[in-house]
């Protein structure tokens, strides 16, 4: 049985088959992607995202550059970063980076197991297709993946200025931009959807 | 194309921007706000006012491109000499010390992403607006291409935060986040806004209406 789709970009009613494993489907008129299966997107979404949980935990909990001049050793974790950038007055840059790095993240992380948990015991989570509507929406603005070539740039900034030498928090990240990258990829939004909607109409 | 091509807005249909369902429009009148029966988003079969909010956005986004390159994004004080530098600058100096990939990265993330995606936007409004018939293919390619690229610009704010936070060595050397940096960021997340309000569909129906 074929299902009807409206291409999201440009609006055009395309008849979907069903797919074949693996397959995916393009719109024919401008090319973008319409639908794409994806095998057992529930749970391996779900491990990936409680994987980038813990990873973000050591992220932001540890140093993630030291830097050596002289006798001086300093050390910095993302939120000692925020709270200086507050401290002198950049408040509004501050806010921003604490909502990009820190808060956007945690809470797409946050939510998705708060979705995706139930969803893998057969039952829903009470306002899980609001915050589900929440995360999908938050999706651009977490930029964990930017802060992490920003570290970069910044070890070869300072490599000249004093010795520079990267922290656990550094790897973390550096494994956080793999795994959330692969939860983006692997999750089915539709799927998601599908299994969350009500078919009574009641919560 | 010999085959007609039937638009969900043609069958009174609107596709849910956050969920994809596709719903039928109902007959009511204009002032009530339809919802998406699955998950309650708000239903428009197009962006509402995409064109003067994207137009709004992206010369909001223009002026402050200027204070974000001319004022200093850091003020390095070492020794008693602070120095103040610019975007531009600061591409400038890894270009002079030869370190060729960090100059090359600033400068993409930094003045060719946002410059150019400033540019886009101004074009892909323009086409639509005098609905033009070109290559409307190429056109929903690069706005894809404009909203995936935007978040990248963000790197020099963070670099900004991380110098910030690590240089803070008394007397020896301290660096101080410039009004710069602010205005930068203000730039990227206007131009981001500004992507998300275009609607790639109004491309394609510009081609529509002159089909009829």
């Amino acid at each position: 049985m074929s299902t009807l789709t409206a291409c999201h970009e440009c609006d055009l009613l395309t008849h979907l088959p069903p797919l074949p494993a693996h397959g995916a489907a393009y719109c024919p008129r401008c090319g973008s992607l319409l639908v794409r299966s994806k095998a057992n997107s529930i749970e391996r979404s779900l491990a990936l995202v409680l994987a980038s949980l813990i990873l973000f935990c050591i992220a932001i909990s540890f140093p993630f550059l030291a830097m050596k001049t002289g006798g001086l050793e300093q050390q910095t974790t993302l939120i000692t970063g925020v709270w200086l950038l507050y401290t002198q007055g950049m408040k509004g840059l501050a806010t921003v980076v604490l909502l990009t790095c820190i808060l956007f993240p945690l809470f797409q992380m946050a939510g998705l197991l708060y979705v995706l948990l139930p969803l893998y015991f057969k039952c829903r989570a009470p306002f899980a297709m609001r915050a589900f509507r929440v995360i999908q929406h938050l999706q651009p603005w977490s930029m964990m993946e930017v802060f992490m070539l920003g570290i970069l740039v910044s070890l070869v900034k300072l490599a000249e200025l004093a010795v520079v030498t990267p922290g656990i928090s550094l790897w973390a990240f550096a494994l956080l931009i793999f795994t959330t990258a692969a939860q983006t990829a692997l999750l089915d939004t539709h799927q998601v959807w599908e299994a969350l909607e009500v078919p009574d109409g009641s919560t | 194309m010999a085959q007609r091509e039937v638009t969900a807005k043609h069958l009174g249909m609107i596709s849910c921007q956050n969920c994809h369902l596709l719903c039928r429009q109902p007959q009511r009148n204009k002032h009530q706000q339809l919802l998406c029966p699955r998950c309650g988003s708000a239903l428009h079969s197009r962006k509402p006012n995409s064109l003067s909010r994207c137009w709004a956005l992206v010369i909001a986004a223009s002026i402050l491109l200027i204070p974000a390159n001319l004022m200093p994004i850091t003020i390095t004080s070492a020794l008693g000499h602070t120095q103040a530098d610019t975007i531009l600058s600061g591409v400038f100096y890894f270009i002079q010390t030869g370190i060729w990939p960090i100059a090359l990265v600033i400068f993409v993330a930094s003045v060719f992403v946002p410059l150019t995606k400033l540019l886009i936007l101004i074009l892909l409004m323009l086409s639509v607006q005098l609905r033009w018939r070109w290559r409307p293919r190429d056109r929903t390619r690069l706005y894809r291409l404009t909203e995936l690229v935007g978040r990248w610009s963000m790197v020099d704010v963070y670099v900004v935060t991380i110098l910030v936070a690590l240089v803070k060595l008394g007397a020896v050397a301290t660096i101080d986040a410039g009004p710069g940096a602010a205005y930068f960021a203000g730039v990227v997340i206007m131009t981001m806004f500004a992507a998300r309000n275009f609607d790639p569909r109004l491309i394609w129906d510009a081609l529509e209406e002159t089909n009829d």
